[in-house]
């Protein structure tokens, strides 16, 4: 495969938020704010970028029957250590993401991407689609986070661009989450198939 | 597709429409609107203006440039989304903002992004006034005196309700004040004897069935009547609790919308006894003083089984 | 590429038992790292939240109160100069609400910090700045001593969080009950 169609696949044409649909969960729950769903991002890259890389190194040696216990062993080593470095060093963020840093461990596209890429393709290839997905799934969040928190309380990264008022709080909240999603969702999609026109 | 639909002859020609039954049931609106007017002055009027208006722009533009479709904003169901919508929201001047952004979830959300008129499961006005609700609790939840005022800034105080919610029903409020409209609340739902007028025009042209209001209202009379009576000290009496809140214009206009209720007259009678038990819960065991909309909004959900439940039965099978 | 292992019972054991082990012993490697700043964190911040409700202080005393931990502050000759009390209680519209609330020495609330919250963000989670200062419900420099401190709507002095009697009267009630703590505490 080539190195673009990685990056495409991973940023636009395979997106696991827009076009997969994947990781629901933390894409709802944890885009209360731009940098709540930037920095939730981030950590599913790394975690994306060194279990794909193991797993494709260890694709050989792992027998294909127990190959999901050994991938989620090896996922949930890399989250637990994100866990653990963020608990040490960036207190109030962990505090912020709470479980949902936990919760990568299930996240079905670290799942998704070590099964139908990193299990096929060299460690190249797959440290590769590991950062291109992850970074996918970043933007994604974060122009989520952006969405809600712009609307949601008039702040944008934190910093109040409508003096003191407060935005519309249904879109910080669980119901604004569906919301903002279906509609990004189906302008992207949108703007995906009138290109492709 | 009317070549398809084939059944017995003799056929008999009515000449109902979607728009006349629209511009009817703005009419049945009028005398709740007078009302609100009369109670709440210049500022009632200013955002059922605006309301109305923004329903029927937004509709006009997601038809035009996002559909690209000929509009329909004639067919007058935008001015009834948005007379609903201004129907529940306070008279005040924040309104005047805050209903243009109910208007884009009601007709943008609720109605245009399922396909339009008749393909929405959930009434627009609620969704756009439960929105607003949760989104703006503050200003959604500050309820002007009533009172004839051309000022924008009338004294504020309390619904029966809230009041009620808080610890007891003010002692100047009389069942004579809430059968007329003199208490605080949402623009529409304050005078319960405007309500019934159009609802009895509405009956009268066959518009709606008496099975969904009657349900609602009943059940919610027997349900709060059997809890006061168990105990009159923290559960409101019964008829207070139909002439209070929103429970008159919700059962009269909004849970008989014909295309979030049921369409068999069974399947009504349990819509509205849903509705109506729905509510006095809310009122009684939840967070919200008033709970006539998240009522309706749940039994709309509800619609389409109690649709497959209720099918009448065919003959010669 | 190499020959894919079979799935032989004893290479499936293997290959589990050397990945379960790697895992663990790279977890356990990291843990001894960030052991250290993990504990530092959590200390700093109940540490900041202590100096931001006490007044200026040189030692510190944990003490349990009634089941309440306390702060107790003392200056450098040793005079007892307040005490902050970790108070919370169920009674918040998201659930549990605990705060750390800061007494000087006369029993004046000079400051509170929101220590666990669940409340909804931009009403009841207001609460971190409503009741300080500036804020509106100013509850700072009040004495909630004889009489308890309750929102306005319920006949009392201080101006609840618009929207939120709810987390107002949970919150009231946590400084009340921080209140009482501090009379109780013995010097």
């Amino acid at each position: 495969m080539k190195t673009s169609d990685i990056i495409k696949n991973g940023l636009i044409k395979e997106n696991p938020t827009w076009v997969l649909i994947l990781g629901m969960c933390p894409t709802l729950a944890t885009t209360t704010s731009a940098i709540n769903g930037l920095s939730m991002g981030l950590a599913t890259t790394f975690v994306l970028m060194m279990s794909n890389i193991v797993i494709s190194l260890l694709k050989s040696v792992i027998p294909d029957k127990v190959r999901i216990p050994a991938f989620i062993v090896i996922i949930a080593t890399f989250v637990t250590m994100v866990e653990m470095v963020m608990k040490a060093y960036l207190p109030a963020l962990y505090e912020s993401l709470g479980l949902f840093i936990a919760l990568i461990v299930v996240n079905c596209i670290v799942l998704g991407r070590a099964e139908a890429f990193a299990s096929k393709n060299n460690v190249g290839q797959s440290f590769l689609d590991g950062l291109f997905m992850g970074l996918g799934f970043t933007w994604a969040l974060t122009l989520l986070g952006m969405v809600r928190e712009l609307l949601g309380t008039g702040c944008f990264f934190g910093h109040s661009l409508i003096g003191g008022a407060d935005g519309m709080l249904m879109m910080i909240l669980p119901p604004g989450g569906f919301l903002a999603l279906g509609l990004l969702m189906a302008l992207i999609n949108h703007l995906r198939r009138s290109k492709v026109k | 597709m009317n070549l398809l639909n084939i059944s017995g002859s003799p056929h008999v020609h009515s000449d109902e429409s979607t728009k006349k039954i629209m511009w009817r049931v703005n009419l049945a609106l009028v005398p709740a609107l007078i009302v609100a007017i009369t109670f709440f002055g210049v500022n009632a009027l200013l955002v059922s203006l605006i309301s109305v208006a923004s329903c029927v722009l937004f509709q006009w533009l997601i038809e035009k440039f996002i559909l690209k479709q000929p509009t329909t904003v004639w067919d007058g169901s935008a001015i009834v989304t948005g007379l609903l919508l201004a129907f529940n929201v306070p008279a005040t001047v924040d309104m005047m903002w805050i209903v243009v952004i109910g208007a884009l979830v009601a007709i943008g959300i609720a109605k245009m992004a399922f396909g339009g008129l008749g393909k929405n499961p959930f009434n627009p006005a609620i969704v756009g006034r439960i929105f607003l609700l949760i989104s703006f609790p503050v200003q959604m939840t500050t309820w002007p005196k009533p009172g004839f005022t051309m000022s924008f800034d009338a004294a504020t105080g309390a619904t029966p309700l809230g009041a009620f919610k808080e610890g007891a029903l003010p002692a100047d409020v009389t069942l004579m004040d809430a059968f007329l409209g003199h208490i605080g609340g949402s623009m529409g739902e304050i005078s319960a004897i405007a309500i019934l007028l159009g609802a009895i025009y509405l009956l009268c042209r066959k518009i709606i069935t008496w099975h969904i209001p009657v349900a609602f209202i009943g059940t919610a009379f027997v349900f709060s009547g059997i809890l006061w009576l168990v105990n009159p000290e923290t559960y409101m009496d019964p008829v207070m609790t139909i002439f209070t809140g929103g429970i008159m214009l919700g059962a009269c206009f909004m849970a008989t919308d014909m295309v979030t209720s049921p369409m068999a007259k069974s399947g009504q009678l349990i819509f509205g006894f849903g509705c109506g038990l729905l509510t006095i819960v809310i009122r009684n065991w939840g967070a919200y003083p008033e709970g006539v909309s998240f009522a309706i909004l749940i039994m709309n959900g509800v619609t389409p089984l109690l649709n497959r439940w209720c099918k009448p039965k065919r003959f010669a099978v | 590429m190499a020959k894919k292992a079979q799935s032989t019972l004893p290479n499936m054991l293997m290959a589990l038992t050397a990945i379960a082990l790697v895992a663990a012993a790279a977890l356990a490697a990291l843990n001894g790292v960030t052991k250290e700043p993990i504990a530092q964190a959590q200390q700093a911040k109940v540490t900041r939240a202590i100096s931001a409700v006490l007044p200026a202080f040189d030692r510190l005393e944990d003490r349990d109160v009634d089941g309440t931990l306390c702060h107790i502050g003392y200056d450098a000759e040793g005079n007892f100069v307040g005490a902050a009390i970790e108070s919370g209680n169920d009674k918040g519209f998201g659930g549990h609400l605990q705060l750390m609330v800061g007494f000087d020495k006369e029993g004046t609330v000079c400051g509170y910090q929101i220590l666990e919250t669940h409340e909804t963000p931009g009403l009841g989670a207001k609460a971190d700045q409503w009741f300080q200062k500036d804020g509106k419900g100013c509850v700072v420099g009040l004495k909630p001593f004889g009489s308890a401190l309750t929102v306005k709507k319920d006949g009392g002095t201080v101006d609840a969080i618009s929207g939120s009697t709810i987390t107002s009267r949970a919150f009231l009630g946590i400084v009340n009950d921080a209140a009482e703590v501090f009379s109780n505490i013995t010097i």
